[in-house]
């Protein structure tokens, strides 16, 4: 039972992360049609920034909070990540809106490779110690679980990102633009709707979720380098897809979903697999589970049908 | 509403527009006077959506100028012309299916800061639309034709225009609907709003409107009041069914 219980704690605390990254897949999709595979990388810079603005901090106010210093780095990597999101919408997709598909996915493919090599360049091929800011000893509500402080505030920033997500799309101006937006471009123009600043403010929030995304990631591990945001990147993508392309409440789910089958896959794939793989496994439930949503529902849970998005 | 009576509101001068190296629009002239309802009929593929979609900015001109208020608009974006008063009701609608009722008239005034204002002609529009009130919840996709094509139009009025373009509103919808929708566009016509309606439905649009142009594969052919179109004997002929 205390296993049990351990998974599903590890499951969701993972899947909270794999849900913010996938709100930015989705929202991108819903309005572009556009699979922006560049999105994990995103998550990739917000961490290393963080941890760029950590040393920094350390540096001049060695007696500076931990949690303040969170905060602070954390906001940075938001605003640098936002400001990036920017760029890429402005100088890679515009220009691709009315291309045909392959051209802004293999120019997405194209930006992915860029910020890794960029970032390669910048902070080098070595695995950086990411500080734990968060207390990581671990707390143990039930004798034998163990839930660190780092999880908790993983999950609760998790779910306080996305209801505030849902409460700007569904609730306000602002989102009812992008709403409109990604049901039909030209009749939202006609509506007074400028798309183009929409569409890039799609991409900014995105940018900033990623952010956030990446600076839990690699609290949660410990570590950061560039090509960190590739893993996350793609198992975000299949919660995106798993929910429903394109749908909001989907990638949350498809997200929280993925993080517990790869939860409590690990802890069972050495029996399913009569000792044939141990956990370290666990990536391959993430891409079992794309071949089958693919196969049996390609709409994903809560999906609509795709093939007439703009 | 104050209306300005004779200076010219909107004004085509050899408009030409292409799709790919295709002339749809073949270099028109059309002038609208502030208050007037004018109409633009003509047989399929004539050009008269892709005209109106290029006075609203959502489809760029290859030549010619487009005027209004006395400013060239050519490059004005169709969000900025919205803002200035230009309001098209698109054909087929353009619906949001997947937004409320409500939501789908709010996008109408999406432009607009005055809150209060925006409710007094959300209440307007309810009283002109009962049906539309009756259904404000729902998502639009699930309404009939009829009752989107009012949402459209109630939608288009709340962003207060002083130009309406109107792309078949008849499309496709029973006598009855046709009826109630030409009384609604009569009644913002009556309050100053300056309208220009597409239709199929020759007739109906040349006893509607005081002026009308008749266009023929990118090109005005004719033009001159309602009364005097509907009695012109290639008018009758080649638009309401009657031998010459
Ligand atoms: N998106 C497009 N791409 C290429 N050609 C187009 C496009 N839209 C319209 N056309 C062509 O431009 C011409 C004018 O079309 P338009 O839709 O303006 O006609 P219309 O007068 O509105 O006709 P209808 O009464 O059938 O609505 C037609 O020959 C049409 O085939
Ligand atoms: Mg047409």
């Amino acid at each position: 039972m205390e296993t049990l219980i351990q998974q599903f704690i590890n499951g969701l605390v993972i899947g909270s992360v794999y849900a913010l990254i996938a709100l930015g897949y989705t929202m991108v999709y819903g309005i572009l049609g556009l699979i922006n595979f560049a999105h994990g990388d995103v998550l990739m810079v917000g961490a290393l920034v963080a941890l760029q603005t950590m040393m920094f901090l350390m540096g001049i106010a060695p007696g500076m909070s931990p949690l303040v210093m969170l905060a602070i780095a954390l906001a940075v990597a938001m605003v640098i990540c936002m400001l990036l999101g920017f760029t890429m919408e402005r100088l890679a997709y515009r220009r691709l809106r009315n291309a045909p598909r392959l051209a802004p996915l293999i120019t997405a493919i194209g930006v992915s490779f860029l910020l890794q090599t960029l970032a390669m360049i910048i902070w080098g091929r070595n695995y950086h110690t990411f500080p734990q800011l968060i207390p990581t000893t671990p707390l143990q509500p039930i004798p034998g679980v163990f839930v660190t402080p780092v999880q908790i505030t993983i999950v609760v920033v998790s779910a306080l990102l996305m209801s505030g997500l849902l409460l700007l799309v569904n609730r306000t101006r602002i989102g009812r633009a992008m709403r409109a937006t990604a049901e039909n471009h030209r009749v939202a123009s006609l509506m007074g709707v400028d798309t183009n600043a929409v569409i890039a403010l799609t991409f900014v929030i995105g940018a900033a979720l990623a952010a956030v995304a990446g600076v839990m990631f690699a609290s949660n591990y410990g570590i950061a380098h560039y090509g960190m945001g590739f893993m996350p990147g793609l198992k975000a993508f299949t919660a995106a897809v798993l929910g429903g392309i394109g749908n909001l409440g989907g990638a949350m789910l498809g997200g929280v979903v993925l993080g517990l089958v790869e939860s409590f896959g690990a802890g069972y794939i050495e029996h399913l697999t009569f000792g044939f793989l141990n956990s370290s496994y666990q990536d391959i439930f993430a891409f079992i589970i794309l071949g089958l949503v693919l196969i049996f529902r390609p709409t994903g849970l809560l999906g609509e049908r795709v093939s007439d998005r703009a | 509403m104050h209306t300005e009576q004779g200076s010219p509101l909107l004004r085509l001068q050899g408009l030409k527009i292409a799709y790919g190296g295709i002339q749809a629009v073949k270099g028109i002239d059309l002038e609208l006077r502030a208050g007037e309802t004018v109409c633009l009929i003509g047989a399929n593929g004539a050009g008269k959506t892709t005209t109106l979609n290029a006075i609203a900015g959502v489809l760029p001109i290859a030549g010619g100028d487009i005027e209004y208020r006395g400013e060239r608009i050519n490059a004005l974006p169709a969000h900025r012309r919205l803002r200035a008063g230009i309001a098209l009701v698109p054909e087929g609608r353009g619906i949001f299916t997947r937004l409320t009722v409500e939501e789908n008239l709010r996008m109408g005034a999406y432009s607009r800061n005055d809150a209060a204002a925006i409710e007094a002609d959300l209440e307007r529009v309810y009283t002109m639309l009962p049906r539309v009130k009756e259904r404000l919840p729902q998502v639009a996709g699930t309404l009939s034709g009829g009752e989107q094509q009012m949402v459209a139009i109630g939608r288009a009025l709340l962003s207060r225009p002083r130009l309406l373009l109107l792309d078949e509103p008849s499309m496709g919808l029973a006598p009855l609907v046709v009826e109630k929708i030409f009384e609604v566009v009569q009644s913002v016509a009556r309050e100053g709003v300056t309208i220009l309606l597409v239709e199929q439905n020759a007739n109906l649009a040349l006893e509607f409107a005081q002026r009308g142009y008749v266009m023929e594969s990118g090109r005005i052919t004719l033009t001159g009041t309602g009364g005097a179109l509907l009695q012109d004997p290639k008018v009758r002929a080649a638009y309401l069914g009657e031998d010459a």
